[in-house]
């Protein structure tokens, strides 16, 4: 019996996850922390040309040739502006590495597993399919993106479709 | 450093000294040996006996332990060497390589292997020194051993053509290790074309298939490394009942007993005259391996190290280019700093040349490539029956290393292609007129920013009514008015083979969709020019990855792009009256007598705060693919060397884009692709046809000529 308990306190304790909050307007969104490589400012972004307009270019990340996603402009957030303020989180997800433009970064909360609810069907600027669920802390409510899923999808063109041919 | 550190040192440095040691022998004149030559040989040889003594390695020591004490008395002038000698050195010299890698891999190397060569060098030392003390019995030796020198080195006997075609015939079980059954199928029916099948059984973790006919381990490997694993195929002669075969195995019974007592009586000579140096074991030999080292003047360094340090140096760069950048702006400031600026200055070149020495290390010529292909083509010729002689152009062009391994298997199977089926028969050459010698052409240069490997031979040539028929055979769509280039891509179609009949080199279909895939793996692609009766050039086009590029850096509105410098042709101020307005919005632009397709950077690539009149911009004339176009841009920045850095790593493949550099001050420039620019240039004006016409109006009509 206390065995069985061990364990279940053991699980839950393993099970519980950090996560980087980062504002978008004025919801907050999650991602796992260990997917998060560094956080940055927004600096000498280099155009590409006929890439989609949330795809703001390329940067070098120390001799890496790194893309930037503007997730405000993925998610037609008005007062989309670029400052001394910007922030992006340079993200590894499928063995490569992307970074995401936000508003800002809060902090690194863990969420215990019964906090994290699932996500219901909504959205169409961002599809359900990428949330791995709704975080609850107290008063706040934190968007729990996959970012993984949500990088890797073809909607945001940033892997090539066919990825060998 | 721990064991496994020295391990690994042994290891490359063994492997180093096997390349040599081939080299020497495939250089040596027979007729007339260079002593110099056969003391390297010696040398090398000697050095991994010690190395493999030191650690252990038992079987590769005794077989090198043999092999010595030969070359031994070869470089004293007690052996005279032939070619067919030559030939079992260099068998010797690949088991040694084998036992080697089966050492790295931890695992026991093959004993059958091993005892034979050991029994075929006995033997040739038993014959040769044996009846070296009388003069002049050239053809007693030959006649006496035919046995043991020539069921050995089956495929190493291009000097007596007949007499490898009857002694080869044998027994081989092929075992294949952890083949599922997709992948066995297939194999099997390989095999099949190489002989004739025996029995086979087993299942996905071993299948066994015993194979008679004339064909060599060594090729049955060559077909199936393309499919599975070197490690996945064990390959043994087994005793057949037919006559020939039958003679390996009382070879090999006794063998192992005559295996100790022979070489004591072999290297008891050895050791006199060779005193010291063999027998006196573990620490000489140490210190012997560790002189080679340092003569071959090299040492191995993970690439990773090497990436990084090229990462590193980038961002010293960009450092420096700062700090360059904060003094120019205090200079009028301040009097007292020229002693600053002098240090910013030597910094700057200091940082300047250590990133070009940084680049230099990853790229190494195409002469490890190349350097294989006397082999290769040594052997293959001996075992068709063909003379050919082999070229080899732009060895030093250089290539990224990553690159040059990747690149050795699909060229490997492309030279022995050619020489199988390009190049015909002595014979057949003097009646149609050519020289016996057949030609084969291996070649390396840049070339529009890519790297161009060309196989040419001056053989038969591809038949394209035959490679038709054969494809409707093989049921692929084809018709009669397809051009040429695409007929002879056919040959690249999975189990497509043109050969009249399937030799045991080649001409089985498996290995050119292969070719192929590696190739374009690698992001090349390969390209087939072929004349009947003259010949047949494939040509394999490697983009650059990692190569540095030269570039011309250019400046369009705000954005600076790169172009490749050996793209560039020339650039001029374009006049108005020479400007032409085309059907379909297109505009070319007349240079000398030559209309060129005008593509305007700042449409293609949307450049928002660029010169838009063409007059004030500047045309750069660009190759592409052949072709030629007149690119404008707003203003050329200058010529430099800049890092490649593919966009696909993280990113994807972008039109117009080759990939993308580093600029000094740490931005990121894009590579233009001349060809894709053109291409995206065309689909953009396709696009916006109709909402673009009032752009034609600044242009003058083009005049009917």
């Amino acid at each position: 019996m206390s065995q069985a308990n061990n364990g279940a306190i053991l699980a839950t304790e393993a099970d519980n996850r950090e996560f980087l909050v980062f504002s978008l307007g004025d919801e907050e969104y999650a991602i796992d922390i260990l997917k998060v490589q560094e956080i940055r400012g927004y600096e000498n972004v280099t155009r590409i040309a006929n890439a989609p307009d949330f795809i703001k270019g390329v940067t070098n990340l120390r001799g890496v040739i790194v893309p930037i996603v503007d997730l405000r402009i993925k998610f037609h957030l008005e007062n989309v502006e670029y400052g001394g303020q910007t922030v992006v989180i340079v993200v590894n997800v499928a063995d490569r590495v992307v970074g995401i433009v936000v508003d800002g970064v809060s902090d690194v909360m863990t969420l215990k597993p019964d906090q994290i609810k699932p996500a219901p069907e909504f959205g169409v600027t961002l599809s359900s399919d990428f949330l791995s669920g709704l975080g609850s802390l107290e008063d706040r409510m934190l968007v729990i993106v996959d970012i993984d899923k949500l990088l890797t999808s073809e909607e945001m063109a940033l892997v090539d479709s066919a990825s060998h041919h | 450093m721990d064991i496994a550190d020295f391990f690994d040192t042994f290891f490359e440095e063994a492997e180093e000294l096997l390349a040599d040691m081939e080299q020497h022998l495939l250089e040596l004149d027979v007729d007339d040996p260079d002593s110099e030559q056969l003391n390297a040989i010696f040398r090398a040889a000697h050095s991994i006996k010690g190395g493999a003594g030191t650690f252990g390695l038992s079987v590769l020591q005794k077989t090198t332990h043999i092999l010595e004490n030969l070359l031994d008395y070869a470089r004293k002038g007690e052996l005279t060497l032939r070619a067919d000698l030559v030939d079992t050195f260099l068998e010797a010299k690949d088991i040694m390589h084998e036992q080697l890698n089966a050492y790295r891999n931890e695992e026991e190397p093959d004993r059958e292997t091993y005892e034979r060569i050991c029994q075929t060098l006995q033997q040739i030392a038993l014959e040769e020194i044996g009846t070296s003390l009388e003069v002049a019995a050239d053809t007693a030796p030959m006649t006496s051993a035919p046995a043991p020198t020539e069921e050995a080195p089956a495929e190493a006997a291009p000097v007596k053509e007949e007499a490898a075609a009857t002694t080869a015939a044998g027994h081989l079980k092929v075992a294949l290790i952890n083949v599922d059954e997709k992948d066995r199928i297939l194999l099997v029916e390989e095999l099949e074309q190489l002989g004739d099948i025996q029995s086979q059984s087993g299942d996905d973790k071993r299948y066994e298939v015993t194979l008679s006919g004339s064909v060599s381990a060594e090729d049955i490997e060559a077909v199936m490394c393309f499919i599975i694993e070197p490690d996945q195929i064990d390959i043994q002669q087994v005793a057949g009942d037919d006559a020939s075969a039958s003679a390996p195995s009382p070879a090999a019974a006794p063998a192992e007993e005559k295996a100790p007592a022979e070489p004591q009586k072999a290297p008891a000579d050895t050791k006199a005259s060779a005193p010291d140096k063999a027998a006196a074991g573990d620490e000489p030999a140490k210190g012997k391996a560790k002189k080679a080292s340092a003569e071959s003047s090299s040492i191995r360094v993970s690439v990773d190290k090497v990436d990084q340090i090229i990462n590193l140096v980038g961002e010293l760069i960009i450092t420096q280019s700062m700090l360059d950048q904060t003094v120019s702006d205090l200079d009028d400031q301040s009097i007292g700093n020229s002693s600053l600026q002098n240090g910013m200055s030597l910094l700057q070149r200091n940082a300047r040349d250590l990133q070009e020495s940084v680049m230099s290390i990853r790229m190494i010529p195409m002469e490890f490539v190349f350097s294989r292909f006397p082999r290769v083509v040594r052997d293959t010729a001996g075992k068709l029956g063909k003379e050919i002689e082999l070229v080899t152009e732009g060895k030093s062009t250089e290539l990224d290393k990553s690159l040059v391994e990747r690149i050795t298997d699909p060229l490997t199977h492309l030279v022995r292609n050619s020489l199988d089926h390009g190049i015909e028969m002595p014979d057949v050459r003097e009646s149609i007129g050519k020289p016996r010698t057949g030609k084969l052409t291996l070649s390396a240069r840049h070339q529009g920013g890519n790297i161009l490997i060309e196989v040419r031979d001056d053989g038969a040539g591809l038949d394209r009514d035959r490679l038709l028929a054969k494809a409707r055979d093989n049921g692929l769509n084809v018709s009669d008015t397809m051009t040429d280039e695409d007929v002879f891509q056919l040959i690249f179609a999975p189990g497509f083979s043109t050969a009249n009949e399937v030799t045991d080199v080649s001409g089985r279909g498996v290995g050119m969709d292969v070719v192929k895939r590696n190739i374009q793996g690698m992001g090349g692609r390969v390209e087939i020019q072929s004349k009947k009766g003259e010949g047949t050039i494939t040509s394999i086009v490697l983009p650059l990855t990692l190569a540095i590029l030269d570039g011309m850096s250019i400046k369009v509105g705000s954005e600076t792009f790169i172009l490749p410098l050996s793209t560039v042709l020339e650039s001029l101020q374009p006049d108005k009256d020479d400007m032409y307005a085309m059907a379909g919005d297109d505009v070319v632009l007349k240079v000398r007598d030559e209309y060129l397709p005008v593509i305007a950077i700042h449409e293609v690539l949307d450049v928002e705060d660029a010169i838009t009149d063409p007059t004030k911009s500047i045309a750069v004339i660009v190759q592409g693919e052949g072709r030629r176009y007149a690119m404008l841009v707003d203003e050329l920045i200058g010529q430099q060397q800049v890092v490649v850095k593919n966009l696909e790593d993280n990113y994807r493949k972008v039109p117009g884009i080759s990939a993308a550099t580093i600029l000094g001050d740490g931005s990121v420039a894009l590579i233009l692709d001349i060809s894709g620019l053109h291409r995206l240039n065309r689909a953009k004006k396709e696009a916006g046809k109709p909402a673009n016409t009032q752009t034609m109006s600044f242009y003058k009509e083009s005049e009917p000529s």
